[in-house]
């Protein structure tokens, strides 16, 4: 329970809240990190995800890629580019790591959303007319939404935690925290970086699963709320 | 005008033919209806005319012009389609599912509108359930709205899916007379698909009785194929030999009686005309 109540004390003290290692900065470069992280993965794992969803293609490829990146150790990842990039490039190297590990989980999403799309319905936009660009902006993307949404609420939590590594070789972020108090001893402050991480982690969940319902187009929510549970 | 000459489908080079040369004119402004069990291949025939489904061998062929030159795309926006189960889009309403056809013709968006609500008057859809999504109409609602659809294309044919068999038998006889008040308006030309012999006699100027490999067991009016049936096939799959399809006359006190095999009394002969 002491070591609690430290942690608590740690994180009131306003002078943990100023200055370059701050809980604001570190927090704010946490937050950098991940969101530029999603949003290169969402790039990259969208388009391809639908690509596989729309023409049925590659499915096979995706899931192999996805077991593949769950063994990549990214500690080890992170260490190896670091090597090879030079240590001038520790942000790309921390960057590409964490675009990997976003990668599969929004993939899977991508196309999972398009694979969950009644055939009728898709056999109709096709059947009144629709090019195949037309079948996926308009029917295919926004009624996969909330699964590509799913994915990337399961990449967010992964990239939030897997930040921290980047501690390791000089980046701040809220890792400092951990590594720096376990140097030091200072239990109370790995405790109180800890706690940061998930409170971040919980707030990006919320946010997202928040977009991820908005995400549901209202003809779609009716038709699941008509069916009784 | 539709023609099938001599069209047969593969789905593989294993598998027996779907369809082994069909061949078969829809008059322009007359209603064709093919009809047989699951597996006659009558589904992957009306297919083909859209272009959803293209021949192995044979031509299909839109007014004279073969379909197989034609763009699947244009083609498919000025070919009514109307399916089971409605195929509306879940996340538009009615008036914009209807609306996606003068979309995609080019039309803009006023003019869409206004073009969906009128067609959605004419299917006999309450206006008040123009805005509402597919999951907020019952079944025969959403009919209603997918053959709006299927009349929304500017082309003069319709293809209709068994477009009746996922709704209760009542609301399926109002939607098939609603189709046939329909047709007397607008003479469209239809290609009608179904397993249900009384649909295909009710609403076919011409009847197509299918078996497997889209086989042409028999073709004709409903009372040719109901006057002779031309095989054992015919007979029993139209139920020829059904007690409730050999009717006679009963007098009784003056008055005639039409009742079925089963003695059931069916209505009243007249010499009135309708």
């Amino acid at each position: 329970m002491n070591l609690f109540a430290d942690a608590l004390a740690w994180l009131t003290d306003p002078a943990n809240w100023t200055g370059p290692f701050g809980i604001p900065t570190l927090t704010l470069a946490h937050l950098t990190y991940t969101l530029l992280a999603l949003v290169l993965a969402c790039a990259v794992a969208a388009p391809a995800g639908w690509a596989i969803g729309h023409t049925g293609h590659g499915r096979s490829f995706a899931v192999a890629l996805a077991g593949a990146a769950r063994a990549l150790p990214s500690l080890g990842l992170l260490a190896f580019l670091v090597l090879v990039l030079g240590v001038g490039l520790k942000e790309v190297a921390t960057v590409v790591v964490l675009v990997l590990l976003a990668i599969p989980p929004i993939l899977a999403g991508a196309y999972a959303g398009i694979d969950a799309i009644p055939r009728g319905t898709l056999d109709s936009a096709r059947g009144v007319g629709m090019t195949g660009w037309q079948r996926l902006w308009r029917v295919e993307v926004p009624l996969g939404l909330p699964l590509l949404l799913g994915g990337v609420r399961g990449a967010s939590l992964q990239v939030v935690s897997t930040v921290m590594i980047a501690a390791f070789i000089g980046l701040p972020n809220l890792g400092t925290y951990l590594i720096a108090g376990q140097r030091l001893g200072d239990y109370a402050r790995m405790l109180a970086g800890a706690i940061l991480v998930a409170a971040l982690a919980l707030v990006l969940d919320g946010v997202l699963a928040v977009a991820q319902r908005l995400a549901v187009p209202r003809g779609v929510r009716m038709a699941t709320a008509a069916v009784p549970a | 005008m539709i023609e099938f000459e001599g069209v047969t489908k593969r789905y593989s080079s294993a598998s027996g033919a779907a369809v082994d040369d069909f061949s078969l004119v829809v008059p322009r402004g007359t209603t064709t209806v093919l009809v047989g069990s699951s597996g006659c291949g009558k589904t992957t025939l009306l297919r083909m005319v859209n272009r959803m489904v293209d021949p192995t061998r044979g031509r299909v062929l839109l007014d004279g012009e073969d379909v197989a030159g034609r763009d699947p795309v244009a083609l498919r926006r000025s070919v009514g389609y109307v399916m089971q189960n409605s195929g509306l889009l879940p996340h538009r309403t009615a008036a914009q599912n209807v609306a996606v056809v003068p979309r995609l013709a080019g039309r803009d968006r006023a003019a869409a509108r206004s073009r969906s609500l009128e067609l959605l008057e004419l299917v006999g859809l309450d206006p008040e359930l123009a805005d509402r999504y597919p999951a907020q109409l019952s079944g025969g609602q959403q009919q209603r709205v997918g053959v709006a659809r299927g009349l929304a294309a500017e082309g003069d044919v319709l293809l209709m899916d068994e477009p009746f068999g996922a709704v209760d038998p009542v609301v399926r006889g109002e939607l098939q007379h609603e189709l046939l008040r329909i047709q007397r308006e607008l003479s469209r030309t239809i290609l009608f698909i179904t397993h249900d012999v009384e649909e295909a006699f009710l609403l076919g100027e011409e009847v197509v009785i299918l078996s497997r490999g889209g086989h042409v067991e028999q073709r004709g009016t409903p009372a040719d194929v109901l006057a002779a049936p031309a095989n054992e096939f015919v007979a029993a799959f139209v139920g020829a030999h059904r007690r409730d399809r050999r009717l006679r006359v009963d007098e009784r006190d003056g008055v005639r009686l039409v009742v079925d095999g089963r003695d059931r009394p069916l209505g009243v002969l007249t010499d009135e005309a309708p």
